[in-house]
């Protein structure tokens, strides 16, 4: 990926004008050694190879990718746990990379993250109202009435009664009832960006739907921008103004989320979208074998190229010798393919006048 | 639904003589703290040869425990009451013994988490071979020839040099694919797939979605997809059964009960999901509440605490499972209409 395409915002200069992006990734490289038995280096897990995204204020980026194709470890290298092997991340004008451990703690008051499993992330033998004031107190944020008012006011804010489910343990509560205690936790030290990842993967579609509507609610009221991970492609949607595709540590895709479920340009989108069961009655069964055949190959060798080309329909002889670059291609969708498919032919006008950001 | 009326002939049988199972009034009860919690509540339902049926429900709704009830594998602390008959042989009450005779090879299961279900110190090859070699009388070379044929036939690529690979040099969607060579060691009549695919990716999904159907036909056995995917219940399967707090609440062919909602869950259900044509930040349609307590079933409707559209009839009176159109029961007194809860 070139400074010139710089990832999922490469339109920056044309819609970003004065604003400033919140957070500012670029060219992230995070790799781990495999040790084979004695210590003995087993090899390099490519996990994240050149990634390069930007989230502006009050926007979210939603990252859409499969297990092991990186989105989680990207996730946890623009919080610097760990830090990246290479590249910068610009949150809030500061480069997070190489800052030391008391400097880092000052900016992750501002950068929060809601994780899958609430049970697996909340202390079993706290008290609700003591899990949300943690934050505060850590970073002794008011007197202790000023903290109990805020832990209120937030259980408040995700739609839990404080009186009744202040004192409550973890166990006492449903999954969906832990999950709005993680986001209470989150957002009770008021920050920019709340990185979510597979925040709501493990609720039922009922509970599933109400932190969802949470979520959207908050971004409203608090002014918050979100990274939205997840690798249900409709659920990052629902939530997303941008969306970015990940495969085997790189973005292949990224651009406005309308655009990339109407209009993919990477194949891998493509059959990542084809892939998705309907409940639409009248959508005829896909046809067997409409689904990418083969699988992921391995992070400690992928592929030379295009990291898609073993599995793509559409792979040439060109995909293994050069790595295609993000381009933008219009409106801005930026893919990364040597062989985009075709946009249908919709007016250009209508496509450009959604991604303006607003 | 306490009634015996339920479905059962639905699919052109007569009296469900035709089924290949066929569950009647099944109940689960377990004990817990003291209280007494009904975890399945009087279900009644039939699977005919080559159906695929799916049971759809969120957790906690019993779609797991109906079906391992008939499979024999709830911990003896479950009470469960009715009948399933399998082939015309009741497994309801069958020693442990005996029901292994069914288990495994008339029916079989794949469970959702293929990591945990496969051993890990076992070389995979010995796993598939000792399911074969318990039920069937073969010699080891066999067991190991069928085993490498059983491999092959879940597509896992080099089947007789993968053999001796363990649990761990196997992604996700692999592993998923030797549960299922293992289940089918003994030619299944009925594979139950619970939640077989959930762990997985979609492109992985549909993988294995291809390949359990292109596997049924080819073997000619019905299969029983329990999932809270409804997505998946739409593109996969003839028949669905909606399960809500441990009964069914509404049944019917696929298409039919996806064009034709009746049950006002089965509608909140539907339009909770995302959906890639709903335009982002536009806001899903929830209803509030949770399921009842197992422990303190209601009188009326369970549903009705949290239905829109639940009156006074529906907090006294319980509706029963009913076919109110032809080949679809709801159990609702006030049942949605065509285009929407209007």
């Amino acid at each position: 990926m070139s400074p010139s395409t710089s990832g999922p915002a490469g339109r920056a200069a044309a819609g970003g004008g004065a604003a400033e992006a919140l957070l500012e990734a670029s060219h992230l490289v995070q790799e781990f050694v495999v040790r084979d038995y004695g210590g003995v280096k087993g090899g390099v897990v490519h996990a994240v190879s050149d990634v390069s995204l930007r989230i502006w204020p009050g926007e979210t980026l939603g990252i859409v990718g499969e297990t092991g194709s990186g989105k989680s470890t990207l996730a946890r290298s623009l919080l610097q746990a760990p830090p990246p092997k290479s590249g910068a991340v610009i949150f809030q004008g500061q480069d997070l990379v190489g800052l030391r451990r008391r400097e880092l703690l000052d900016t992750r008051r501002h950068l929060q993250m809601v994780f899958q499993d609430p049970f697996g992330s909340l202390d079993p033998t706290w008290r609700v109202a003591d899990i949300i004031e943690e934050p505060l107190t850590a970073y002794r944020i008011g007197d202790r009435a000023a903290r109990r008012r805020r832990v209120r006011e937030v259980l408040d804010l995700v739609g839990l009664d404080p009186a009744q489910y202040g004192r409550r343990r973890p166990r006492e509560l449903s999954g969906g009832q832990a999950q709005r205690v993680a986001i209470a936790r989150a957002v009770a030290l008021s920050p920019a960006l709340i990185i979510c990842d597979e925040a709501v993967s493990s609720l039922d579609v009922l509970i599933q739907a109400q932190v969802l509507n949470l979520f959207e609610r908050l971004r409203g009221e608090l002014g918050l921008s979100y990274l939205f991970i997840a690798h249900d492609l409709a659920l990052v949607k629902q939530v997303s103004d941008r969306v970015a595709v990940m495969y085997l540590g790189k973005l292949c895709e990224a651009g406005p989320a309308e655009s990339i479920y109407q209009a993919p340009l990477h194949p891998y989108t493509r059959a990542l979208l084809d892939s998705i069961p309907s409940p639409d009655p009248e959508a005829a069964r896909k046809p067997a074998g409409a689904a990418i055949r083969g699988e992921p190959p391995s992070p400690i060798h992928p592929p030379s190229g295009c990291r898609f080309r073993t599995r793509c329909p559409r792979a040439q002889d060109r995909c293994a010798a050069e790595e295609p670059l993000m381009r933008e291609l219009g409106g801005g969708q930026s893919v990364a393919c040597h062989f985009p498919l075709s946009r249908p032919a919709q007016p250009a006008a209508q496509v450009a006048g959604q991604t303006e950001r607003s | 639904m306490s009634t015996g009326s339920g479905p059962g002939a639905g699919h052109g049988g007569i009296g469900g003589s035709t089924a290949l199972l066929d569950v009647r009034d099944l109940s689960v009860r377990f004990q817990r703290r003291g209280r007494e919690a009904l975890a399945v509540n009087s279900v009644t339902f039939t699977v005919q040869p080559r159906q695929t049926l799916a049971i759809v429900g969120e957790s906690g709704s019993g779609k797991t425990v109906s079906c391992r009830a008939v499979m024999g594998l709830l911990p003896p602390a479950a009470q469960v009451t009715g009948s399933a008959r399998f082939q015309g042989r009741e497994l309801i009450g069958l020693s442990d013994a005996d029901i292994r005779q069914h288990c495994g090879r008339d029916v079989a299961m794949v469970f959702q988490d293929p990591a945990r279900s496969l051993n890990p110190t076992m070389r995979v090859g010995t796993q598939v071979t000792e399911a074969i070699r318990a039920h069937q009388p073969v010699s080891r070379r066999d067991a190991r020839d069928r085993a490498i044929e059983l491999m092959s036939l879940v597509r896992i690529p080099l089947p007789d040099r993968r053999f001796a690979d363990y649990p761990h040099q196997f992604s996700g969607g692999m592993r998923q694919r030797l549960m299922i060579a293992i289940a089918l060691a003994c030619h299944p009549r009925l594979l139950i797939a619970d939640e077989a695919t959930t762990s997985l990716d979609v492109t992985t999904q549909a993988q294995i979605m291809d390949l359990l159907l292109d596997l049924q036909a080819q073997l000619g056995m019905a299969l029983i997809l329990i999932s809270h995917d409804l997505g998946l219940a739409a593109a996969y399967t003839d028949d669905v059964i909606v399960m809500y707090a441990g009964g069914i609440v509404e049944q019917a062919p696929t298409r039919q009960l996806f064009s034709h909602v009746r049950m006002p869950y089965t509608q909140a259900l539907l339009e909770a999901v995302p959906q890639l044509d709903r335009p982002a930040h536009s806001p899903l349609p929830v209803i509030g509440g949770r399921p009842p307590d197992p422990g303190a079933p209601l009188a009326g409707c369970p549903f009705a605490p949290r239905c829109p559209r639940a009156r006074e009839r529906c907090r006294e009176d319980a509706p029963p499972l009913a076919e109110q159109e032809p080949g679809h029961y709801w159990a609702c007194w006030f049942p949605c209409q065509d285009g929407g809860p209007g």
